[in-house]
């Protein structure tokens, strides 16, 4: 399988045009009450660039996601789109920054009273309103069939697997065309063959599409075969960043200890 | 002995002592959280509130889920309005003729009931009603959404959610409540009567042009549509209570439960103003 890499260099433009990023998190502090989730992160992803972004369960990486797409707001620091500060803006100012990306929930968080083929329908029916029913019905079908989910357009949410509903949830995702995705653990309670296909799926989506992508998983081998660049966080802090052989040259205690046990 | 040496005898540590009734006292004691508990959901109550109004008044509006939620709120609780209605007003009808016969006043039976249904018992039934069914119904169901995500989902696919599930939600109960109403008015003065009529002849127009005697329409007017009000306090409620849940199925169970004791109570208070108010405005 070629990885993220791989594909970068024959893209050849893995790091941007090297002007603004298109995701910049700067010195970003959360706190939940007196638990201090995130504590200065700052992390930058270009376009065609995917970002693993790895540590243990409760370090922030889901928080970091949360921040990114405006669901959760900094105590201090700032997230930048495209140049553009995220905070405090309101929400409708807010949907048209977040067009322009797509999210993957852990648990898909799929639209339960609605098929699948209406929970990837939902967004175009919002935003793509000059779309025709027959053209928005031929854009479903071929998100669906460009995750391998297109014989199931009927079926609702509670019948499908929990790897298909990931599928599903990557294809809605997709649906406003974003130039930047989100996706938060894609291959977690997987099967190793599903994960692989997932991973498959999320590197050929690389490949036609450009977007900045950022990655939060447990998964190093996911990471290191869908990332360009790795994050590792610890106790809300980007303990090391950079491709997976740096991770590999490193010295500290924690990074070598997270590579031993993953 | 000294307060101290009593602490100390009982085996008490003075330190803590002091330090646990200062931290029942301080900005997260016990204490301190249940007097702060009703201002904080009254305060976040007033900032959802001003995002639905303000969601609500600004395109694109969401006419599909309104027409939807129409639906949901009116049709499938008329079923139930309707026989709340009929039963309330047989109840009235016996109680009715039952105290009117010892004052030795029954032709006073059709305007008594007339006036009980409509100004009293069809508002508040159909309220009572619709909070428990509606209610508990938007609760459980934006809760669900919440805890799973699919509000988050929603949100991040650049749809506003105070728009897309609480306006909409909020704008039915305040339309389909007067409506429900006059069907709970119109069904408890049918078995009203037919349950006097079964004791006595009285002809249904008898009964209508005697009950109706001498009306006007600030008599049913505003008894009727004061239950916008309470479709705003039931939707308004369900949808708080719904959307801030947290904690799994347990949160979902808690939000319900909530949407209609707090629904309902709070039905029952501004029942009470409004009627105050009818009063004074509507002489």
């Amino acid at each position: 399988m070629a990885t993220a890499n791989d594909i970068a260099m024959k893209q050849g433009n893995a790091q941007g045009d090297g002007s603004v990023p298109v995701v910049a998190v700067e010195n970003v502090h959360k706190s939940f009450a007196t638990h201090t989730v995130l504590n200065g992160i700052s992390l930058s992803v270009n376009r065609a660039e995917t970002l693993a972004v790895l540590g243990r369960s409760g370090t922030g990486k889901s928080v970091l996601l949360r921040l990114i797409i405006g669901l959760e707001t900094p105590d201090s620091g700032s997230v930048r789109i495209h140049g553009q500060d995220f905070a405090g803006l309101a929400l409708d100012r807010m949907g048209e920054i977040r067009k322009k990306m797509g999210f993957l929930f852990q648990h898909a968080a799929l639209y339960d009273s609605l098929t699948v083929a209406e929970n990837v329908a939902f967004p175009l029916e919002h935003h793509r309103k000059e779309m025709s029913r027959s053209e928005r019905a031929d854009r479903v079908k071929q998100l669906l069939a460009e995750v391998g989910m297109e014989g199931d357009l009927d079926k609702m949410p509670s019948d499908i697997s929990g790897g298909m509903q990931k599928r599903v949830g990557l294809a809605r995702a997709l649906a406003l065309e974003p130039e930047i995705l989100l996706l938060d653990e894609p291959t977690a309670g997987l099967d190793p063959i599903s994960s692989g296909e997932i991973d498959e799926l999320i590197l050929k989506l690389q490949r036609e599409r450009q977007m900045a992508s950022i990655v939060v998983t447990h998964d190093l081998h996911s990471a290191r075969t869908i990332a360009n660049r790795l994050a590792l966080l610890n106790q809300g802090n980007v303990v090391i960043e950079g491709k997976f052989e740096d991770l590999q040259q490193s010295n500290i205690a924690f990074v070598q200890e997270f590579l031993k046990q993953s | 002995m000294s307060d101290r040496g009593l602490t100390v005898a009982a085996g008490v540590n003075p330190a803590l002592s002091e330090e646990r009734s200062v931290r029942m006292l301080s900005v997260e004691g016990p204490i301190a959280r249940l007097v702060n508990g009703p201002f904080e959901w009254f305060g976040s109550l007033g900032i959802f509130s001003w995002k639905v109004l303000k969601a609500a008044v600004t395109p694109p509006y969401e006419w599909r889920e309104l027409i939807r939620q129409l639906d949901e709120v009116g049709s499938k609780s008329l079923p139930l309005v309707a026989l709340a209605g009929a039963a309330v007003g047989v109840v009235i009808s016996l109680e009715a003729r039952y105290s009117l016969s010892r004052f030795g006043a029954k032709s006073m039976f059709p305007a008594t009931l007339v006036y009980s249904v409509i100004q009293v018992m069809g508002p508040i039934i159909t309220g009572l009603v619709v909070s428990g069914r509606v209610g508990a119904g938007i609760g459980a169901e934006l809760a669900s959404m919440k805890v799973t995500e699919q509000i988050d989902a929603i949100e991040a696919s650049a749809i506003n959610p105070y728009r897309l599930l609480a306006a909409t939600r909020i704008l039915a109960c305040i339309l389909m409540l007067p409506l429900l109403t006059l069907a709970a008015d119109a069904c408890g003065l049918m078995t009203g009567w037919f349950a006097q009529a079964l004791v006595e002849p009285l002809s249904f127009h008898q009964f209508i042009q005697s009950g109706f005697k001498g009306a006007t329409f600030n008599a049913f007017l505003p008894p009727t549509f004061k239950t916008a009000v309470y479709g705003l306090i039931i939707g308004l409620i369900a949808c708080f209570q719904g959307m801030r849940t947290r904690g799994g199925a347990e949160g979902v169970g808690r939000a319900a439960t909530n949407s209609v004791v707090l629904g309902s109570l709070f039905l029952i208070l501004a029942d009470v103003v409004l009627v105050k108010f009818i009063l004074v405005v509507f002489p």
